[in-house]
């Protein structure tokens, strides 16, 4: 049995299958990223005064990232429109850069969250509280683990002074694991905004993975497609465009508010 | 809605994110005046004009293309 409308439109809606389906899926993802968006707000508007941090990610990255995005999706969309003028070749080749441009986001992302695992805030008995790295960058290290390996001292590089200019690095300091009251990297578990940065970003970072996988399959190993029924393989380029698009607005949204407000 | 409307609200979003962005480099940089601010401002209002440019060409290369 042949089923209908894979390629041409219904004619009640207007579309074909696979376009009211990814629309249906893309309102629920807007559910999805809506309620973490709000979570967010809500989260921030209930925080003390002058509690919520700024300036814990890297905006030159972020931008770098931002630009990236951008420029798959313009590649998504001149890949389409390569097909819908029967120009295979270029389609290749856009889509080619547009999964480029998702393995460079990703690495970046990768480099982003690195920094943050490898960054640590220390508390010692007496009461002070410092910002910095751990010689050698270990990731994910804290109390329990330092003792649990025996470790007698670390060699903690402070950061520089927030808001100084040109501030210069204070000079490294050796402490003692005995000294230490409690030592936590920069994940999830450190505050409620790295929580809900993590969260989104993360959430955004699968979607990427995703759509980047997809766009790969339909690029090569379903490409056949394209010589048997062009018509649905243009179709489902454009569907995997429909998502990549919406994966690049959350962005859009998600660079300016985690960011830079 | 096809991928060529969405396409046009996404080179809308990205334009008044440019914008906006170079708005809050130069900002930036009128407060740190740091070297960096002021390129990234820079950038951004290239990136934000160069997506208006793009956004006219790329409505007159798929006029043929409904929007539906």
């Amino acid at each position: 049995m042949e089923i209908p409308y894979v390629s041409k439109n219904r004619p009640d809606t207007g579309l074909y299958n696979a376009k009211l389906g990814i629309w249906l899926f893309l309102a629920s993802e807007v559910m999805l990223f809506g309620a973490l968006f709000s979570a967010y707000i809500l989260l921030r508007v209930g925080a003390d005064s002058g509690t919520w941090p700024h300036g814990l990610l890297s905006v030159p990255l972020g931008t770098i990232n931002t630009l990236v995005l951008i420029g798959s999706s313009v590649t998504v969309v001149l890949s389409w429109a390569a097909l819908k003028m029967n120009q295979f070749g270029r389609y290749k080749f856009y889509q080619a850069i547009t999964i480029l441009c998702a393995l460079i986001f990703m690495g970046i992302k990768t480099v982003e969250y690195r920094s943050k695992f490898t960054h640590y805030t220390v508390q010692l008995q007496d009461g002070t509280k410092m910002d910095g790295h751990i010689d050698g960058s270990p990731m994910f290290l804290n109390l329990s683990k330092l003792q649990a390996k025996n470790v007698e001292e670390i060699k903690f590089h402070p950061d520089a002074p927030k808001g100084e200019k040109n501030a210069a690095h204070p000079e490294p300091q050796v402490i003692k694991t005995a000294d230490i009251k409690s030592l936590q990297s920069w994940g999830p578990w450190h505050s409620t905004y790295l929580a809900i940065y993590f969260t989104l970003t993360g959430l955004h970072a699968l979607h990427v993975l995703g759509g980047a996988f997809v766009i790969f399959m339909i690029w090569g190993p379903l490409s056949g497609m394209w010589k048997t029924d062009p018509t649905r393989y243009t179709n489902r380029v454009e569907v995997s465009g429909l998502f990549w698009h919406f994966v690049d607005l959350v962005w859009i949204f998600l660079f300016p508010v985690l960011y830079l407000l | 809605m096809s991928l060529k409307a969405l396409h046009i609200i996404f080179v809308t979003c990205s334009t008044l994110l440019a914008f906006g962005f170079g708005a809050w480099s130069f900002h930036a940089y009128s407060h740190s005046r740091a070297v960096l601010d002021l390129v990234m401002g820079i950038v951004a209002l290239v990136v934000g004009l160069g997506m208006i440019v793009y956004g006219r060409y790329f409505l007159k290369k798929l006029k043929n293309i409904s929007y539906l």
